[in-house]
Formats: C-alpha cells, structure tokens, sequence
C-alpha cells in the first residue's frame, strides 16, 4: 500500500448522480487486485477530516478510476474536482476477491454503483479462461452506471425502462432458467438490501456468493478498529472490513449486523 | 542540531511525539508508511486480561473536524500482546508504552504483573477513561478515590514509568491530577475523548450503535489544551497532552501550556505518518526559533500581556 499524491486526469458524471474519477498512478496502478479499495480524502481541509473509501473501478495502464453517488460533503467535493488538481490517495487496501477456483462461469451482480469492483474482477477472471456475465441493476435507466466496461451486460431496472424488470435477484434466476448453468460463482456488490436478498437465493440453491461490502471507514488500515462487521463462522465475533474484507463469503458473515448504509 | 529528547522516570523518548492508544492498533499495522523508532514512542491499544470483542457497529461517525468513536476495547488480550505484538515492537526499536484497561482494580495490576515479565515495556498508561464501555473505566475515572487506588496499587507493583490517562468529563480534572500526583503516577495524560453524541435527522437514529461515544479530531483541541492547562496548574509531575494534535504547531502549543510529551491520535486516521511528520516539524520550529531544547518550551506560556491579534488569527 502507498500514500501518494495524485494527480487527476479525468472527472465527469456518467449517468444520474453517478460519477466517475481518475487519476494517474503507476505503484497504485500496478499494485492494485480486483476488489480492492483506496481511502481518498476529500481536500486537504479538517473538514471534512476523514477519507472517503472507494473501490477501485477500472485500471487501464497507470491510470485509476473510481465510481460514486454524491450522498454528502465529501462526495460532492470529489464531484468538483478538475484535471489538473492534485489527490491524496491511500491503497490499495483489503484483500482481493477470492476468484481463483475450479469453476466455469462467474456472475458478477451489481447494483447502482456496487457495479465499481466489477470491471477489474471481471478482466481478471477472463485471463483465468472463466465466462464472465454481469447482471446490474438500478431503479431506472437513466440510473445505470454502466461505462461499457462491463463484459457480456444484463441489465435490470425496478421500472423496465431497460433490460429486465425487476432487481438483480430476479435477473439472476431468470438468466439461470434461462441458461441452466450450474458450474458457476456468485461476485455482488451493491446496497445490504440487495446482498441480503441475493445472499437468501444463492444460499436456497446452493450457489457460492461472495459479497464486496460497504461501509463507512476512517483509517481503511486497521488502525481505528471502526468498521466490524460480525461473523457467522469461526472464533471471532466481528473481524474488520478494511483489513480482513471488503470481500467476504457470504456465509461467514452476519450482513444483518451491518446498519445499512443507504 | 537542537535537543529533542524527553526523559520521564527511568524513560527517554527520542522525541516528544507518541501515539495515542487506539489509534495506532498494536504500533505494527503502519510499517509501509513510516519507521515506529522514529516516534517518541508508541501507546498500545488498550490491552485487558481476556481478549474483548469490542461494540457492535456503527462504531465511528464523522463532525465538523472531528470524530466519534465507540469502539469498546476491541483488543487482543494481554497473554497474544506479550507473546505476538510486544516482540516486533521491541525488535524495531519502539519505545512501548503499554496502554491498560481493566473492569476491577485486580484485573489492572495482573496485567501490569504479567506486562512486568517480559523485556520491551517502557511503561505503562493507565486507562482509567474509556467511555465506550460500561465496566471499561469512565467509573473508575470520575471517581477521584478509585483512581488514586488504582494509581497506588500500581506504584507498588512497578518501578517503570506510570502514566494515568484522565477523562476530561469532569468537572475538575485538577482534583485528578492530583490523586494521581500524591500516589506516585510519574505523568498524567490529558485528556481522553470527550463524551459527544450525533444524529441522522433523517433516520432520527444515532450515528453511533451506543449512543453517545468518544468525541476526538481538531475539533476537541481548544478544550483539551485548557483541561492540560488546568492540571498543569495542579500538578509537578509531567503531563501528556492529548486532544486533536494534526500538526507541528498544534503540538508546540501543548508543550508551551505544559504539556512534556504530546500524543497523536485521530490524525494518524488520515495520514499513518503523521506522528513522525509532526515529531520533525517540532524540530524544524526548535531551529527556526533557535532553541536548544524542546525541553524549554514546556510550560513557557506567557501570560504577562494580552494576547496579540495576530497570534488570535487576525494577521
């Protein structure tokens, strides 16, 4: 992991409230694995003080590129930033996802921008000879955050203004009854809401799910002991998402203890 | 080049720069970013008997310039610290100050017995303060009679530098000082987090799982520099000054309102390197005003005139 000062290349919204953020870094470029997060901090302001986490959306040579929703102070300071402006940026943080394995198909399960991890997990597992097909979802069309880096998309939308309606869970079942996979993983990122519901139907059909989870960070490294979230399995009762996650088994995990975070 | 170093009892610190407890984890965690032998000295996570599991989340909400946290111990226990923790830290040349929490006066001195066994303690800080937990402390460290118990019960079982870190949620934190200076305590460290509280007006619901929790960041600054200056008043002994330290500047005006050693905590949160960057600043500040000795800025508050606009912020 480094801390480095950045500077950014690009900053533009790509869809409703979603925006994109890159910026040039070959040690961050070249260290980063698919699932991992940096902690960003806003300005060089007290406030506000803390770093912002972000999964790390695409990688392409030595230029990074994050994905969010404006919800508060420090996004919408990511949100004004220009090419040219100078970013304090800490990672790449967390253990990847776990994708290696005796499979033949991955779905990668998005939704709004729980679709960040996914195009670097996705180009990953291409390289490891996998299918890989996403499945993202969004309230309405005009919500989809997808920049075209998605490999083989599927959409859906609560209101059918594209792709499937219906959210991501339905999507997923309808692809299967479609396509009668079985040899098949399970990657999701995207509201608690939606890992719940995914994590409910993987588990009633026996699928391997492992989530990417969010939450509110201060140091991303451990040291503040501020983002637990409990286990289901092993001897403790609450491990760290910056160190241990963001990328969980979804059975090893007890995603109810997690306050939802929007 | 100017002196740096600060002795206390039995303890020199490189530096006047230590990390605060619970900001640094076990002092290991941040070896990409900086060297622990650079600081001062490194303040361990509170350590207790048995290995706690700390609260539930949320844990950790943002304020203006500050923090709350509620984190409730979280520690490994003593018995992993002294085997996996203490001999990488010794091994890199820290000088360890290890932080207890305890729920009963017996439980603080076993811990401290067992710390006594084994090589790489500097000394201790004494958590009498922790506001997160119900049996972690904030009883003890309201209730001047408990705290100099435990302060004499520890005296009499070391001879290493004991340092007792006071909650800033009284209404004298001077009558503290005091207990603490007449059992013996070598040093008192001012001042834990303040008790703060937040609320999403939306939900209605508290940012943090218990409530209220422990308020820190730049923030807590004004008021922790007159809680030291008030024990300053009260006490001889050495104080730690500690409250929403996030640079040079901020930890030289500790040291000037008395404070010997300075500890920083919330700011490690943003940069992990923070610490030594600050230790360096002071450095840089002691040359530029052509100072022999960081010793000398300690307590040299001058109070004979007013004060100057400029130092008010209005240059």
């Amino acid at each position: 992991m480094f801390q480095e000062t950045v500077t950014i290349l690009e900053s533009r919204q790509i869809a409703d409230n979603v925006h994109t953020l890159a910026f040039a870094s070959e040690q961050i470029a070249g260290a980063t694995r698919p699932g991992q997060f940096l902690n960003i901090k806003p300005n060089s302001s007290l406030d506000p003080l803390l770093r912002r986490a972000y999964s790390v959306h695409r990688i392409e040579g030595d230029r990074v590129e994050i994905i969010y929703n404006v919800v508060g102070k420090g996004s919408a300071i990511f949100a004004s930033k220009r090419p040219g402006d100078p970013l304090d940026v800490l990672g790449p943080l967390g253990v990847p996802f776990h994708y290696e394995g005796e499979y033949a198909t991955a779905i990668l399960v998005s939704g709004g921008v729980g679709i960040a991890p996914m195009p670097v997990l996705g180009a990953a597992l291409e390289l490891l000879g996998k299918r890989v097909i996403n499945i993202h979802g969004a309230r309405t069309a005009g919500m989809i955050a997808n920049d075209g880096r998605l490999i083989d998309p599927r959409f859906a939308t609560d209101d059918g203004s594209l792709g499937f309606r219906g959210n991501v869970v339905g999507a997923l079942e309808h692809y299967l009854e479609q396509e009668g996979d079985s040899d098949l993983r399970v990657f999701a990122c995207g509201p608690n809401r939606m890992l719940s519901a995914l994590g409910g139907f993987c588990t009633a059909r026996g699928i391997a799910l492992e989530v990417s989870l969010e939450c509110q960070m201060a140091c991303g490294i451990g040291i503040c002991q501020g983002c637990p979230v409990e286990m289901g399995t092993g001897d403790r009762k609450y491990t760290l998402i910056c160190t241990h996650g963001p990328n969980y088994d979804f059975r090893d995990i007890i995603l109810d203890s997690l306050p939802s975070v929007h | 080049m100017p002196s740096t170093e600060i002795t206390i009892r039995n303890v020199t610190f490189r530096n006047p720069v230590l990390t605060a407890s619970g900001t640094f984890g076990y002092g290991l965690e941040c070896e990409a970013f900086l060297d622990v032998a650079q600081l001062g000295g490194v303040v361990t996570k509170s350590i207790s008997r048995k290995p706690r599991d700390g609260n539930p989340p949320q844990r950790i909400a943002e304020t203006t310039a500050g923090m709350l946290n509620s984190i409730g111990l979280a520690n490994v226990g003593v018995d992993v610290f002294l085997q996996s923790k203490l001999p990488l830290l010794r091994e890199r040349g820290a000088t360890t100050i290890v932080n207890i929490a305890a729920s009963s006066i017996e439980e603080y001195c076993e811990v401290l017995e067992m710390c006594e066994e084994h090589e790489g303690v500097s000394g201790y800080e004494i958590n009498v303060s922790c506001p997160n937990v119900k049996d972690g402390g904030l009883n003890f460290g309201t209730h001047c009679p408990s705290v100099a118990q435990i302060t004499r019960e520890l005296r009499r079982r070391t001879d290493k530098m004991l340092a007792i870190k006071l909650t800033p949620n009284v209404t004298s934190i001077g009558e503290f000082a005091r207990a603490c200076e007449a059992e013996g305590a070598d040093a008192v460290s001012c001042v834990n987090t303040f008790i703060g509280m937040a609320v999403d007006v939306r939900t209605r619901r508290p940012k943090i799982a218990t409530i209220t929790g422990g308020y820190s960041g730049p923030a807590i600054k004004p008021i922790a520099l007159a809680k030291v200056y008030e024990a300053r008043k009260a006490v001889r002994i050495p104080i730690i000054g500690i409250g929403g330290i996030m640079s040079a500047e901020d930890a030289i005006e500790f040291m000037i309102v008395g404070a010997s050693l300075v500890q920083v905590g919330t700011a490690l949160f943003i940069d992990p390197a923070a610490g030594v960057k600050i230790a360096r600043g002071i450095e840089k500040y002691l040359v530029e005003q052509k100072i022999d000795s960081v010793r000398d800025l300690i307590g040299s508050l001058d109070t004979s005139m007013q004060p100057s606009l400029v130092a008010a912020g209005w240059s």
